[in-house]
């Protein structure tokens, strides 16, 4: 029966949805984490459409870092006017005034993003957090379950994973572990952007090319979106058509220089492009295996 | 690359050192999915860690944890993303080493077609053995040979004709309907994208199109009745209730006629919602949210079923393990299963044979350990609706939850029901004695211990009731003492008073055995009209008179409570056995003689002549 085959995407709908529905039917208290990004946007996509015509069953919760991108601040607003979103930063991060410049990047994603994100956890009490982490963004997350365990600590033992049959989730846990669960296991960048074109979804411009004030750094564009950025000595941001593959703090986030204007040209531009996405992501060079080593540590 | 393809799920299985990761990433090379930042990496990768004496090493970008990378094997199962003009492959990398029997189950769960890897200088190994075994339990009928290392042999047509001709051989016991065999090398990339000059003798397709042509799973589920397990119930408002869910076979659309199971209650199919719109017709794989012509129990855990094609119901049911918990799978534990959307309590009862997946043989088994696979006897506290798992995955596989430890410790397939729950296809369950039992998933009894004060019929009930409970048996103990302390409280000792002592307890053991239960009664009850109006109240055939017997003189020696020097000097009036008497047991189903036996060996005696409450 030809005719009634499913797409991949429609597939891999389905398949979330069903994840989706079985958060929330099996965990006490379950998040969805929000970052504004390209995959946010299609996982808050999916959640409407799974808890159709009722509301989402889960708040929203974005764990600021005050360096997000004024654009994806916009972005958030227009989420929270729809859906309860929790807004959580870290308290830490707030009294010392952390950020990329002082603190360095490491330390400035570790407090505010992975200390945060264990910190927003625990005071509000959810038992599972729903993510829009990929298994092909990088290596470390292709062994990563659709419902990942975490220790009361919130930290990810690889070797302590249980197995996924089917799809069977084993939502079992003891009190103070919590799931993190991530519905986009199975997408591809590529999956994301088809998606986004085929539903129309709205996302941050900043995906889309256009002339921004850039500087170079390692080997990536950085754009200065706000008063806050300190330039080197001899560094004169410039005008240049850049786009975004993917979006984090501004300071750390690299931009690729691109005429992709709409998400049709963007999509043409990742099959013909040879770069990954988290190639803009500087986090990841810190170290050999940072990823992993971030994971262990609670990052999602 | 077209945007509408096919989503195929592959599993790539492999003995260790067969070169399975130099495979895929070659197949990731080959079609270009493989990013220039990430190639600079496996350049440098290959040069520090790479196993190819500098040269690219493909098995690099595919090993992806710190410790496996150093340890230089593939310890968990990995997911991999490529696609092709037509399709889109998600591949499940199922690691070779011997004890991971697990991952292969699992990376073989959802998988359409498998690429089963032999290095043509090894030829079928008994992991091969091993894995096409896996593959044919696990449902994987379409499955690519891929006979690896060609190069190395020098492209020998005669090596290569040899090991499929094994390897056919193997499978012919095997259900493994749609098999083909390719030479191909990960390292030189032959026959992989393209047709290879170092093979003219081979006239098949490529690898990449040999699993292009595989069918999705989704495409003959199509044809099947409707099934859809519930997974929540949507009532944003007093005006809609619909049932959300993903449909597993068959198809569904408006006015289509409906039976929700267990209740086995029927409906009317009123609206496919979806957030898109209402559908004409809904498909196996897609979510979905269904309403009903009418309000009908319907809750998380039930299956919307065809009305005239419904899945069967049970609670026991024969079954293939295989498990995955280090602590092995012992008869008479309770699990929590997990099925569709359904949860339910399981117990083994029985290790019908292990199964030596090298030679596909049965084999003797108490246990199972870790990566063992036994064909068993599964029951389980309530009955749910289920399809064999060869028919249907979602309805027919289920995980087995350790209750302790909340570790998945085993996964199973259905192959059928050991007894079937009645009726309950073509009318709502009647609430009778035989629902409350085969919700228990076991027989009741009850089982009447008489004999002497200080016989030790408490401690063996005790014993006994401990044992049944440990089987997952849902047990009552009638104690006498305690009877009395409230029940029974305004009866003394009279003639009279203890005829209705003995009336009353009989009348509450008949209605908690007609509630399911196995019900202990331990009453000295030394009369056997009394014993007899038990034994009249209950059904044929549930009725256990255990006589715990033991001479006067040690009964009176052991004298726990101090009743019997009571009783002699005069304190106690009517006491059994001093100044009124204990009439044996003449027709008792079971005697214990407590004076030889030990109270421990009692219960077994015990707990095996009423077959351990089983169906």
């Amino acid at each position: 029966m030809a005719s009634k085959r499913l797409s991949h995407l429609k597939t891999l709908e389905a398949e979330s949805i069903h994840i989706l529905r079985e958060v929330a039917a099996e965990t006490a208290r379950p998040v969805m984490l929000y970052s504004m990004g390209k995959d946010s946007g299609v996982l808050l996509h999916l959640a409407k459409k799974a808890f159709f015509p009722g509301k989402l069953p889960f708040p929203l919760l974005h764990v600021d870092t005050t360096w997000k991108f004024r654009d994806m601040y916009a972005m958030r607003d227009a989420a929270a006017a729809e859906h309860e979103l929790i807004v959580y930063r870290n308290p830490d991060g707030e009294a010392k005034n952390v950020n990329p410049f002082d603190h360095g990047s490491e330390a400035h994603t570790t407090i505010w993003k992975t200390e945060g994100l264990r910190k927003a956890l625990s005071e509000f009490g959810f038992d599972a957090a729903i993510g829009g982490a990929r298994r092909d963004e990088e290596k470390s997350r292709a062994k990563e379950r659709i419902f990942s365990i975490r220790s009361e600590h919130q930290r990810w033992d690889p070797k302590n994973q249980r197995p996924e049959l089917w799809s069977l989730y084993n939502t079992r846990k003891r009190a103070g572990e919590s799931f993190r669960v991530f519905p986009l296991s199975n997408w591809t960048e590529l999956d994301v952007w088809q998606y986004i074109e085929a539903e129309n979804l709205p996302i941050v411009p900043l995906y889309y090319s256009a002339e921004h004030p850039v500087v170079r750094r390692s080997g990536a564009w950085i754009m200065v979106d706000d008063a806050r950025m300190r330039l080197e000595p001899g560094e004169k941001p410039e005008m240049r058509r850049v786009r975004f593959r993917t979006l984090g703090c501004y300071p750390l986030s690299g931009a690729v220089e691109s005429n992709a204007a709409s998400v049709a040209d963007i999509i043409r531009e990742i099959i013909e492009s040879n770069a990954s996405e988290r190639q803009g992501r500087l986090i990841d060079s810190d170290t050999p295996s940072s990823m992993e080593k971030k994971k262990q540590e609670g990052y999602f | 690359m077209a945007a509408e393809k096919t989503l195929l799920r592959l599993v790539a299985c492999g003995s260790v050192d067969d070169g399975k990761s130099t495979l895929i990433g070659r197949l990731l090379y080959d079609l270009g999915t493989v990013p220039d930042d990430q190639l600079a990496a496996l350049e440098r990768d290959s040069k520090t860690v790479g196993t190819r004496g500098g040269e690219l090493d493909f098995a690099l970008l595919v090993d992806g944890l710190m410790a496996e990378r150093e340890q230089g094997i593939t310890i968990d199962v990995a997911y991999r993303y490529f696609a092709t003009e037509k399709c889109k492959f998600i591949v499940a990398d199922g690691p070779g080493h011997t004890q991971y029997t697990r991952n292969m189950v699992t990376a073989a769960s959802n998988a359409d077609v498998a690429i089963l890897l032999i290095d043509a200088r090894k030829g079928v190994l008994t992991q091969t053995r091993r894995h096409a075994y896996i593959l044919s339990l696990m449902g994987v009928r379409q499955v690519v040979l891929a006979i690896t290392k060609m190069d190395l042999i020098g492209y020998d047509r005669a090596a290569y004709d040899g090991i499929v001709a094994d390897f056919v051989s193997i499978a012919s016991t095997l259900d493994l309907p749609r098999l083909a065999a390719i030479p191909v090398s990960g390292v030189s990339g032959d026959n992989i994208a393209s047709k290879s000059a170092a093979t003219p003798w081979y006239d098949g397709p490529t690898l990449i199109d040999l699993i292009e042509g595989a069918e999705p799973r989704e495409a003959d589920r199509n044809d099947q009745p409707l099934r859809m397990s519930v997974q929540s119930v949507v009532r944003p408002n007093l005006d809609f209730r619909g049932f959300a869910g993903r449909i597993s076979a068959g198809s569904v659309k408006p006015g289509d006629a409906i039976r929700i199971l267990p209740s086995g209650r029927t409906a009317k199919i009123a609206r496919v919602v979806t957030a898109d719109g209402d559908l004409p017709e809904a498909v196996a794989g897609q979510s979905v949210t269904l309403t009903l012509d009418h309000e009908v129990d319907c809750s998380r855990g039930d299956v919307i079923a065809a009305a005239d094609a419904p899945c069967e119901i049970a609670d026991q049911f024969q079954a293939t393990i295989v498990w995955m918990s280090d602590t092995p799978l012992y008869p008479g534990r309770r699990y929590a299963l997990k099925i569709g959307a359904t949860q339910a309590h399981a117990t083994i009862t029985d290790i019908r044979h292990g199964i030596d997946i090298e030679t596909f043989e049965p084999n003797q088994a108490r246990q199972i350990e870790a990566n063992g696979i036994a064909l068993c006897n599964v029951s389980l506290d309530r009955a749910i609706p289920f399809d064999p798992f060869e028919q249907s995955r979602e309805l027919g596989g289920f995980i087995l939850i350790d209750p302790d430890t909340h570790e998945t410790a085993g996964a199973g397939l259905i192959h059928f029901a050991l007894r079937r729950a009645h009726n309950v296809h073509w009318q709502a369950l009647e609430v009778d004695r035989d629902a409350h039992a085969a919700i228990k998933g076991q027989r009741p009894a009850i089982l009447w211990f008489t004999g002497l004060s200080g016989a030790g019929k408490s401690t063996i009930a005790n014993m006994v009731e401990k044992k049944l409970h440990a089987m997952g048996r849902h047990t009552v103990m009638l104690d006498g003492d305690n009877i009395r302390h409230g029940l029974n409280r305004d009866l003394g000792f009279t003639q009279a008073d203890r005829v209705e002592n003995i009336r009353r307890v009989a009348e509450v053991a008949k209605l908690m055995a007609d509630a399911g239960l196995i019900v202990l009664v331990s009453f000295i009850s030394p009369f056997r009209a009394e014993r007899d109006l038990a034994r009249n109240l209950a059904r044929e055939g549930e009725f256990y008179e255990i006589f715990v017997d033991v001479p006067l003189a040690v009964a009176e020696a052991r004298d726990v409570k101090g009743l019997y020097k009571k009783a002699r000097a005069g304190e106690l009036k009517n006491f059994t056995g001093i100044d009124s008497p204990y009439e044996p047991p003449e027709k008792a189903e079971i005697r214990i003689d407590a004076a030889a036996m030990s109270p421990a060996d009692a219960a077994e005696k015990i707990v095996a002549a009423i077959g351990g409450g089983r169906t």
